[in-house]
């Protein structure tokens, strides 16, 4: 399989009212074509971000990228003008973000907003956009007709809308797709539907993803792999089974223990402590404050990733130290 | 003695501490905004120069009045530095003594428009009802008409006289605020400490004059600033037509209107005056905009 | 709502405020002392004189009886008569309405494009000098009066450069040799209709310096308001996902968030529209132009009465119609609105 997106080891600072916010301290993530990647972690934990440095999105001067490189297809993205970066964004890569409402421009319809989109990337008529745009809503499921054309955002449903943005992103024809959150702000049942329409995309189009979500059962219905994100760092990336079934790293592993399993009455787990400020963050590795199994090298070196698996890299000290040494870990489910 | 009340200063203190961080900070931004920090120099000296006038004037007795006839009209040189009116009348004295009515006006008349449009639309938006409805139909009546032609009108009909002008002025502008104060009092009302405070069985009145107005207050504070400036303006054109200040009273309105007849060629008559109003009232919408920057974030600028 | 309930609601509204504002300059002339029968007759009258023209000008009869008068007398077209000119004061306002129609709408023209173009560009360049500049700039816009700008103008174009002619609506000799025929009582239009073009220029040179001088404040606030509203329109989410999408930065200034952005821009029209109908009083008088604000301001230093509620009545009417027709643009611009 091709690859298609390559992050390594990106960092990246912005500065606050407060002082510099380290946001990014080595992020890692593989996507190859056709294939859907999680980038799954709590609140605040830099996701978001992540999505945004790769298409270019984040403001400078505040935002800067101190370091790790980004690729797409082989290309250096972060050595690109921001024509380029422009000409690139929707062609290639697009994004949809978490509120479509606020997404979507309130005062264009939506024909309208989509087939602009349209004809910037494909420089095709008026005509052509407007069969690209009625294929484009017709593969999210929504009525390919003139009436959708003619409807403003906000006359739309919370699901459609997100369908709509969807929709936009297909239209332009992008082999990859940055979904952030794409079902945190819809009820539950239409979150399935947009994830099997996520899938279907996959399927029958051939567009890669990335999902951003802090939602682990999210990540587990429709993701091929996993990157496990913890302030401001992928700390395990894997194949979605193995790493839920077999997590290695510690932060992972006290995720899933979070999680209710089956009916018990026991006492619901929580991580203790709390996420790190990230204008000082903790030296070493950024858990260790938190960690169970943290070692003295925690507290001083920041760990590498480390291949533990087909395909399956922790970024842990202790987790490849199990590894070489004595027994796994097993995780009973 | 002394023990207990530092030990008393220091209890207030720690009680207050969030609200005095606060205080800091939006101190902190202000001063960052230098056109603000200009235009609150600028006010604080007019206010000094308006006040020690008399001291400062060269010519104090032509700027309360006096005339000079056997130097009027004069180019601005050493002996006037401003040159002299058609009276002969010092102009740099007259623009010193003329700060002293913008001035007064401004702060009396906006402090009566606030004293009144507030309390009535806190109570309006509050209750709701009839009183709000028959509250906003005068408002809608007063505000479908542009409120200086109507204090003009007020005017008209009162009879020129700087008293007169004041109480046109609040009467034409003082349902801005109602409307202000109570679009805020309706969506405060909705909130959950009013609800709370409701249930507690805290009174109408206190919750009004505890909760809802001094959560209004950003908003009032910086349209009150920059109304000032508003004010301002108005009271210089009533004078200006002869609404407002009387002569010979130095007012930097009627200075304009006295030099109005000899402006091509003696200038400096109406100019400095002039230019004194711009500047006071620039002064007063850059502080007024430092201000809303500090006190009410959802704006951007 | 649809756009046409709302508009029907704005018009009842429209109504309602018209019969309030007659209301109150009724009460102000009938309740506040002022000798209007003495200001008929004129200097010197004797008592029977006065009693006289009480009668006249029905102002022996109850309160509410005048009042019932004065409104039917509204509606009807009865204005009642100019204590100064002796005649009818709807005539009179209707005689000078044009020419200060001409300014004022001008004015706003020229404050709308060019605040809107300059606030755009400035919404475009934040931080750095000439950010400051402009902001100060269209500040000082606001903060001058007009009267004085009026004559500072007036000095620096006649007395000085000698480009302009100081007022007037047109000069003497070029009204006499190449006369406007008359259709909508405005100067320049008239002139450009039907291809008057000496008298178009002459016109039009004593046109400017009123328009500058009205446009002056309007531009100030609609620079700021543009500017203000653009920088807010662009830190949106949707601007972020346009962005996302590959749009580049020139269409997202000047189309996904002007659109936006010209909402509040409309609302502050209304605003600045009054303020541009207040500022006629003062630059019509300065620059002798012969319009409604002209009348008015005669009409109140003249204390003539009925002239002074007839323009009240008036401008009020037309206040009423111009911020009507702004929130109907502003809600088709922006369809939430109506919905509201």
């Amino acid at each position: 399989m091709d690859e298609l997106l390559r992050v390594r080891g990106l960092r990246l600072q912005f500065r606050s009212m407060r002082g510099v916010v380290k946001a990014l301290d080595g992020v890692d993530l593989t996507v190859h074509d056709r294939e859907i990647v999680g980038l799954v972690g709590e609140s605040g934990c830099g996701k978001t971000i992540t999505g945004l440095a790769i298409l270019g999105l984040l403001q400078r001067p505040q935002a800067e990228i101190t370091g790790g490189e980004i690729s797409y297809r082989g290309e250096d993205l972060l050595a690109k003008s921001d024509k380029e970066m422009q000409d690139l964004r929707g062609r290639e890569i697009s994004m949809v973000f978490q509120d479509p409402l606020a997404s979507l421009n309130p005062v264009f319809t939506v024909g309208h907003q989509i087939g602009d989109v349209v004809r910037i990337h494909k420089g095709v008529s008026r005509r052509q956009s407007r069969e690209i745009t009625l294929k484009a809503l017709a593969e999210v499921g929504l009525p390919a007709s003139d009436e959708t054309l003619k409807r403003y955002p906000h006359q739309f449903s919370g699901g459609m809308r997100q369908r709509v943005c969807m929709a936009m992103a297909l239209a332009c024809g992008s082999p990859l797709l940055i979904a952030d959150e794409p079902t945190t702000a819809l009820d539950v049942t239409i979150q399935a539907q947009i994830l099997r329409l996520l899938l279907r995309l996959r399927e029958e189009l051939g567009v890669a993803q990335v999902i951003i979500t802090h939602n682990v059962g999210v990540a587990a219905q429709s993701c091929d792999r996993i990157a496990v994100m913890y302030a401001g760092s992928v700390v395990e990336e894997g194949p979605v089974v193995e790493v839920l079934s077999r997590p290695r790293h510690p932060y992972t592993i006290a995720l899933y223990e979070c999680l209710p399993h089956g009916h018990t009455a026991a006492e619901l787990q929580t991580i203790p402590g709390t996420v790190p400020d990230l204008i000082s963050p903790p030296p070493g590795c950024r858990f260790h404050p938190r960690c169970k199994h943290v070692l003295d090298v925690c507290r001083t070196t920041k760990p590498e990733p480390v291949q533990v698996g087909g395909r399956h890299w922790v970024s842990c000290f202790w987790a490849t130290g199990q590894e070489s040494g004595t027994h796994d870990r097993e995780v009973v489910s | 003695m002394e023990v207990a009340q530092t030990a008393r200063l220091a209890d207030w203190r720690v009680r207050h501490q969030s609200s005095i961080d606060e205080a800091r900070y939006n101190v902190r931004v202000f001063f960052k905004d230098k056109l603000a920090v200009a235009g609150l120099i600028i006010i604080v000296f007019t206010i000094v120069v308006a006040f020690i006038g008399p001291w400062i004037a060269p010519y104090p007795e032509q700027g309360r009045g006096e005339s000079n006839i056997s130097e009027r009209l004069q180019a601005p040189s050493s002996k006037h530095l401003l040159g002299t009116d058609n009276y002969g009348r010092d102009v740099l004295s007259r623009v010193i003594y003329g700060a002293r009515i913008p001035l007064l006006i401004s702060f009396v008349t906006t402090a009566a428009i606030v004293l009144i449009g507030v309390p009535i639309g806190g109570i309006a938006g509050y209750y709701g009802g009839k009183f709000d409805e028959v509250v906003m139909r005068i408002c809608d009546v007063f505000l479908a008409f542009p409120s200086l032609i109507l204090a003009i009108v007020f005017v008209a009909f009162l009879g020129p006289s700087i008293r007169n002008a004041m109480i046109a002025i609040v009467l034409s502008w003082w349902p801005w605020y109602t409307r202000l104060v109570r679009g805020m009092a309706v969506s405060l009302r909705e909130r959950p400490y009013v609800e709370a405070a409701k249930t507690m069985g805290v009174g109408d009145f206190t919750i009004i004059a505890r909760h809802i107005l001094p959560n209004s207050f950003g908003p009032v504070i910086v349209q009150m600033t920059l109304d000032i400036g508003t004010v301002i303006l108005a009271a210089a054109g009533l004078s200006f037509i002869g609404l407002g200040a009387q002569p010979p009273v130095a007012d930097w309105g009627l200075m304009i209107s006295e030099g109005r007849e000899y402006v091509l060629d003696q200038w400096w008559i109406g100019a400095f005056a002039g230019l004194a109003i711009l500047i006071l009232v620039l002064a007063f919408n850059l502080v007024g905009d430092g201000l809303r920057d500090v006190l009410d974030p959802r704006s951007k600028r | 709502m649809t756009i046409r309930a709302y508009v029907l609601r704005r018009l009842a509204l429209a109504v309602f405020v018209l019969l309030g504002i007659a209301s109150i300059t009724f009460v102000m002339a009938r309740i506040v002392p002022s000798d209007v029968a003495r200001t008929y007759v004129g200097g010197n009258a004797r008592p029977e004189q006065i009693a006289e023209a009480e009668k006249i000008l029905g102002l022996d009869k109850p309160l509410y009886e005048q009042y019932a008068i004065y409104m039917k007398g509204l509606v009807t077209g009865d204005w009642g008569e100019s204590l100064r000119t002796k005649r009818p004061v709807l005539d009179d306002i209707i005689h000078f309405f044009p020419s200060t129609l001409e300014l004022v709408v001008a004015a706003l023209i020229v404050a709308t494009v060019f605040g809107i173009i300059l606030g755009v560009t400035t919404a475009h360049m934040r931080g750095g000098w000439l950010d400051h500049f402009m902001r100060l700039f269209s500040t000082a816009g606001v903060s001058i009066a007009s009267f004085w700008l009026a004559l500072m103008l007036q000095i620096l174009f006649f007395r000085m450069l000698g480009w302009l002619p100081v007022a007037g609506q047109t000069s003497i000799t070029v009204a006499q040799a190449h006369p406007i025929t008359q259709i909508t009582g405005m100067h320049v239009v008239d002139a450009l209709i039907t291809g008057n073009w000496v008298a178009f220029w002459d016109a039009g040179r004593h046109f400017i310096l009123p328009v500058i001088t009205l446009a002056a404040y309007p531009m100030g606030v609609i620079m700021r308001m543009t500017r203000s509203s653009m920088l807010e329109a662009m830190g949106l989410d949707y601007i972020r996902m346009a962005r996302a999408m590959g749009v580049p930065p020139r269409t997202l200034l000047y189309k996904a968030a002007l659109k936006n952005a010209l909402g509040p821009v409309f609302t502050v029209v209304g605003l600045t529209f009054a303020n541009a109908l207040t500022g006629t009083f003062f630059v019509e008088l300065i620059f002798a132009w012969p319009g409604l604000g002209y009348y008015a301001t005669t009409s109140i230093l003249g204390s003539d009465y009925p002239a002074i509620v007839g323009v009240t009545v008036m401008i009020a009417f037309v206040y009423v119609i111009a911020n009507l027709v702004v929130d109907i643009a502003q809600a088709v611009v922006d369809p939430r609105i109506a919905l509201r």
